[in-house]
């Protein structure tokens, strides 16, 4: 379905070749001659060998390959990778300090320019008063992100980081992405390195994967044209790679991206990766279309069967990637669940505070004891870990 | 193709010979913690059958009366007389709710306790008779029985003058689970017991009345107890041959709270993927979105599904269960599903005559 709308809607775009959910097959072909044996076996071949899968093999997963038999391939890797049956959480909440952004991504929901009478920005009181809140219902990590408000110095940033880790030493302060970094060095006419090494000192050990979007050139043009090219997400991640900081990837797919790019986008996490081994993980979600820029181009969803293929092709793809998340939150819970047969190995967090997809009409909530259920009833072992994925407590 | 789970090997040697699987491999194909192995069987016997075809239906759904002398304990929607929100349709009320552009229209309700046959005979035939071009699928074997219970009527006999009012098929509920154990625990004893359920399918298929078959899961069963049913219906199909679709149904939990939540997606895609493969003689097994989630139905076209249901614009039985979908899905939306796995949806009626090939 994504090939169609994406055309549709992505004017300047030049034909590559579409994403697809399904495969091609005819009534009455004889069942003794599977219809792509051939790749499979030298897919499954490649990574058992450990050997690195190119990118033509890239594009049969994407493009080509049989849901469930790249469903069993990337099981496989999941299961060569980590044998046991085990899937891991965290407690975690998402609140946001502000949502004044100068940037104008066209798939956000959530943003106001400054000035907007619905803009907002909380004081460093504020914000730990929402960080007290989850931590007081068992929250170990706090993904903090927000806007790109250009009025907040460097000292702001700061002391997030130092009053969460005096008064809640529990909690991980798993604060800022990889556009905010950008921001906070424009602002403070520091360089991205000198402001890493400042949350360092203040006592930061891991930056959120978000503002990714699908880095490629072509794409992020298109949709975020202020955030900059792949480069500006890939300088963050690599100089705090560089200084220790671990950090997640994410993607957002389901927009104007072609196969190439999302090629490009694991080509460029997969290639920093090997320098530093700083990425905890890969988490994949879909665009939602609620309420943004970018509604009038993208009519549709992308669905639960696309969402199953980037999972399990990025299992295969990212052979130096501990762990493959399965987004409950963005996805819904049933496909979560069927996500854990498909290459995932983490199901994200409890979310106690979560803005932006609401602010797209996507609402999804959870609590610990669901969590636990939902991850046993789809056949797994839960487990609670923290921000680096050390776990706390096997169920 | 490569297992996890070697053991599936054998069976995957059985479906490619078109060998029958026994009760064992049946067994294995529910326990097996290799859900994309047994999906991988499933879906080459569905692309063996079907190709990329899925099927669906611009449908009505009508209940005519909630009331029940039954009092099964996995119903929400069944109420007595002067309960609160228990209702009777007319007939001008029934003939009113079919659209000019639906193809079938599925008429099910409760066991009445006064409503004499010949109601149901006038309903049949009114609705016939106003839109003759819409095909009639009613009363479960269930309320054939019931009719047997309540009037004396030999199925027999009810399904001759059902059809000549203008009976066309007959849908696949009542089933249940085909177990003693369970009729007695869940207070469906007072029910078409397995036996009579598999003999009035099989007057109706002598009768030449296609007809469906059900299976509610996902409450206190046991698997041997899924597998038995599925056998029992395979049987009964080697003997009458009537039996156009298997339609799992996923119990909803609601208020009856027979377990504390609705069984798992992936217990929905290995009960749709092991029917597809025990029942080699049945011509296609349903994943019934409005029970199922769009997001599972989309995924289930992978795992042996063929069809989705239809549009059915009222579905009061599972909505006041609390089914999660919404109700009157557009045809829209049934494509949005279909074409989400890949596949090509198909416009059928009843009996499955292909009304159009919708584009992928």
């Amino acid at each position: 379905m994504g090939g169609p709308d994406m055309e549709m809607g992505g004017p300047d775009m030049a034909p590559h070749t579409p994403l697809r959910s399904g495969h091609p097959g005819k009534a009455g072909a004889p069942l003794d001659c599977p219809r792509s044996a051939g790749r499979a076996d030298d897919v499954r071949g490649k990574v058992a060998a450990g050997q690195r899968l190119t990118r033509e093999d890239g594009r049969w997963l994407l493009a080509e390959a049989p849901l469930l038999e790249l469903g069993a391939l990337s099981q496989e890797a999941r299961f060569a990778r980590i044998p046991e049956r085990r899937v891991t959480f965290v407690i975690d909440t998402n609140p946001n300090y502000t949502n004044v952004c100068i940037t104008d991504c066209q798939f956000c929901a959530f943003y106001r320019k400054p000035g907007d009478p619905e803009a907002y920005t909380l004081t460093v009181d504020e914000v730990l008063a929402r960080i007290e809140s989850a931590a007081s219902r068992g929250a170990t990590t706090v993904l903090l992100q927000g806007g790109h408000n250009p009025a907040l110095p460097l000292e702001y940033y700061l002391s997030l980081v130092r009053e969460t880790l005096r008064r809640f030493p529990e909690v991980t302060p798993h604060f800022f992405t990889a556009s905010e970094i950008q921001t906070i060095a424009t602002v403070s006419g520091l360089t991205v390195g000198d402001v890493l090494d400042r949350l360092h000192e203040a006592g930061q050990r891991t930056l959120p994967g978000g503002g990714a979007e699908v880095l490629s050139s072509r794409v992020r043009a298109r949709i975020a044209p202020k955030k900059g090219g792949p480069e500006a997400w890939l300088e963050v991640h690599r100089e705090a790679h560089r200084r220790g900081f671990k950090s997640t990837a994410t993607m957002m797919y389901g927009h104007v991206e072609q196969v190439d790019d999302v090629l490009d986008h694991w080509d460029a996490i997969r290639k920093l990766q090997d320098v530093y081994r700083g990425f905890t993980a890969f988490v994949p979600w879909s665009f939602k279309p609620g309420n943004t820029l970018l509604e009038k181009w993208i009519k549709h969803y992308q669905g639960p069967n696309m969402y199953l293929r980037m999972l399990a092709a990025s299992r295969l793809y990212l052979d130096n990637f501990d762990h493959i998340q399965a987004s409950w939150f963005s996805e819904g819970k049933r496909a979560g669940q069927i996500a854990l047969h498909f290459g995932a190995d983490d199901w994200g967090g409890t979310l106690f505070e979560e803005n932006v997809h609401r602010a797209a009409d996507y609402v999804n909530t959870i609590g610990v004891e669901e969590m636990i259920d939902l991850i046993r009833d789809a056949g797994f072992t839960p487990a609670q870990r923290t921000t680096e994925y050390d776990i706390v407590k096997a169920y | 193709m490569h297992f996890a789970d070697s053991r599936l090997g054998p069976v995957w040697d059985k479906v490619q010979r078109s060998e029958r699987l026994s009760r064992e491999d049946g067994a294995l194909l529910f326990e097996t913690q290799d859900l994309l192995g047994l999906g991988q069987m499933a879906d080459a016997v569905k692309s063996r059958r079907e190709g990329e075809r899925v099927y669906f239906v611009i449908n009505r759904h009508i209940t005519p009366t909630n009331l029940c002398v039954l009092s099964c304990r996995f119903c929400d929607f069944a109420r007595k007389k002067g309960q609160p929100g228990a209702y009777e349709h007319t007939i001008e009320d029934m003939v009113a709710m079919v659209k000019p552009d639906c193809r079938e229209a599925h008429i099910v309700g409760g066991h009445h306790p006064d409503w004499p046959f010949e109601y149901y005979e006038r309903v049949i035939g009114a609705i016939h008779a106003a839109h003759p071009h819409v095909q009639i699928k009613a009363f479960t074997a269930a309320e054939i029985d019931y009719f047997w219970r309540r009037w004396k009527i030999e199925p027999k006999e009810s399904l001759a003058r059902l059809k000549a009012a203008g009976l066309d098929s007959m849908p696949g509920g009542g089933a249940e689970i085909f177990s003693s154990r369970l009729a007695k625990l869940l207070h469906y004893t007072g029910k078409a017991d397995p036996e009579r359920w598999c003999e009035i399918h099989g007057i109706a298929h002598g009768l030449g009345i296609r007809t469906n078959a059900t299976m509610l899961y996902g409450h206190v069963e046991t698997l041997a107890e899924r597998v038995e049913h599925l056998i029992r219906l395979r049987e009964q199909q080697d003997r009458s041959g009537g039996f156009l679709t298997f339609v799992p149904l996923a119990y909803q939990v609601g208020t009856t709270k027979l377990v504390p939540r609705q069984t798992p997606p992936t217990d929905s895609l290995r009960t749709i993927a092991a029917a597809r493969l025990l029942l080699d003689n049945f011509p296609h097994v349903e994943a019934y979105w409005v029970v199922l989630g769009e997001e599972t139905t989309s995924v289930a076209l992978h795992f042996g599904a063929d069809d989705v249901n239809g549009t059915l614009e009222d579905e009061r039985i599972q909505h006041m269960a609390g089914a999660q979908t919404p109700a009157g899905v557009a045809r829209e939306q049934l494509f949005r599903m279909i074409r989400d796995a890949g596949k090509v949806p198909v416009e059928r009626d009843a009996l499955y005559n292909v009304v159009q090939v919708w584009g992928a």
